[in-house]
């Protein structure tokens, strides 16, 4: 058990940063396509090898921090969001017996880690003392602290359904039916917060480099800035993994193929999804994320939990 | 209690001496979250993991977040930690921190007084805190919630303002 232990922690931890690394090759290649353009072909086979040199290129980049920054605060921001985001991972069940921390208050846990991701961007754009940042971090304050209420809410749903916050648990009570069907409503509702819990693009207004230059992580430069960038990835996997996680039955799937097989797979079906979101959607404007968040999203979410727990009562009584 | 608590514990109580002693107000707010993890941790080791994972989403990620945000609108600069650091003088802060070590003190005197050990840890599960809280303690829970909807009145009610409508012929205020 003990050694079985260390070589999930040691594997999912490879697995995760090289995935995070390769979604920047994935992200440039389908964007490239979904654009009718070539993308990067040029390194390597497939051009695969454009993910070496762009980390080469961000660890020899110059290393610069402000003089006028808080200079610890901005150096401590950009190791927040990493370690938030692979915090979360400790509780997500890959496989049958492949999960890092098998506890009864993991959806909690994610939801916990999550919400101090938040301080990342809010560290960071204060720490850097420049109005675009400030600007920056102030919207991903506010728009991190109101997803997380209606994420919340929905994922309240699947807890109803299954009785238990534990992960494992969750995907075991989906082996009749997988929850993107009694809870569609709560599915798309933690979807549309996951984006904007990680700022991608459509919800991407903290950094909008159309009006903020680059929002929060303007004044990062060379590994620091390299660490939002992966910290990026690393969330949409873990949103792409919550999602398979609680609505798509996890790992489990046809017998032909092992769990975790299935697991990856529907990972990396979202994971398509959020980029192709990135590819075809325009950025809302800033009081129309919130209005939409607000008025619409919050509203759906506990109609959704009401409507959830009276069927459940329902059928528990009968 | 391992060393898990007092690592904690020891933990909680430097980050706190840190946020009282800080004259950079965002700085005694960060140490201010280490503080309040700590006792999240604290709550863990005690077999409370639903309250531990409540401080954290709760206290260190919603209630703090927002402190911060309004601390980083104000635009603290150099010269506010100057000011802090003008207050916070031995005259100020002499007087209550007798108070406290009297009060220390009458802790320490009755966490000494042999009143049977404090039990093996038993680890309270959510389902068990939810039915307790549905239980015996509903009263409780329906008036925090009748609190916090009177919370959410006043704000709409604060929040809410005339919309002015700017146009050379239309210039008109609606509700």
């Amino acid at each position: 058990m003990e050694a079985n232990f260390w070589w999930v922690i040691g594997g999912v931890l490879f697995v995760l940063l090289n995935t995070a690394a390769g979604l920047i090759w994935l992200e440039r290649r389908m964007l490239a396509l979904w654009q009718d353009r070539y993308g990067p072909n040029r390194a390597g086979p497939l051009g695969l090898l454009i993910v070496l040199a762009d980390t080469i290129k961000l660890f020899f980049k110059e290393d610069w921090i402000p003089p006028f920054s808080d200079k610890v605060v901005f150096v401590f921001a950009p190791a927040v969001v990493v370690a938030s985001v692979l915090m979360s991972f400790t509780v997500i069940p890959f496989g049958p017996n492949v999960v890092v921390a098998d506890w009864n208050i993991g959806l909690l846990f994610f939801l916990a880690m999550s919400s101090l991701g938040v301080y990342s961007i809010v560290l960071g754009g204060w720490a850097s003392n420049n109005k675009y940042a400030l600007l920056g971090a102030m919207r991903g304050a506010s728009q991190m602290i109101s997803y997380e209420v209606f994420m919340g809410l929905a994922l309240m749903g699947v807890v109803l359904l299954s009785g238990t916050f534990n992960l494992r648990e969750i995907v075991e009570a989906q082996r009749g039916l997988w929850y993107f069907i009694p809870q569609f409503l709560g599915f798309i509702i933690f979807l549309i917060a996951g984006i904007a819990e990680t700022h991608r693009l459509p919800f991407d207004i903290p950094e909008a480099e159309s009006e903020l230059v680059a929002g929060f992580h303007a004044e990062y430069s060379g590994m620091k800035f390299g660490m939002f960038f992966i910290g990026e990835y690393l969330g949409i996997t873990l949103v792409s993994s919550m999602i398979v996680t609680l609505y798509f039955g996890g790992w489990l799937g046809p017998a032909f193929l092992p769990g975790i097989i299935w697991f990856v797979i529907k990972t990396f079906v979202f994971i398509s999804l959020f980029i192709l979101l990135r590819a075809s959607m325009p950025r809302p404007r800033y009081d129309q994320l919130m209005e939409y968040g607000w008025k619409v999203l919050f509203p759906l979410s506990l109609l959704n939990l009401l409507a959830t727990a009276a069927i459940k009562l329902i059928l528990t009584d009968n | 209690m391992g060393p898990a608590f007092y690592i904690a514990g020891a933990v909680a109580v430097l980050s706190t001496l840190m946020v009282i002693t800080r004259y950079n107000i965002m700085h005694a707010l960060l140490y201010f979250i280490v503080s309040l993890l700590s006792v999240a941790v604290i709550f863990y080791v005690y077999g409370a993991p639903f309250m531990a994972a409540l401080e954290v989403i709760v206290y260190a990620g919603a209630i703090m977040v927002l402190i911060i945000f309004f601390v980083m609108m104000l635009n603290l600069g150099p010269q506010t930690a100057g000011d802090e650091a003008r207050w916070l003088t031995p005259r100020i802060w002499i007087g209550p921190s007798i108070l406290c070590l009297v009060l220390l003190a009458e802790l320490v005197y009755l966490i000494l007084q042999p009143t049977g050990q404090a039990g093996d840890v038993i680890t309270v599960d959510p389902k068990a805190v939810g039915m307790s809280l549905f239980g015996p303690y509903i009263l409780a829970v329906e008036l925090a919630g009748m609190l916090l909807m009177a919370g959410i009145v006043g704000a709409y009610h604060l929040g809410r303002q005339k919309k002015k409508i700017l146009h050379r012929f239309l210039e008109r205020t609606t509700e």
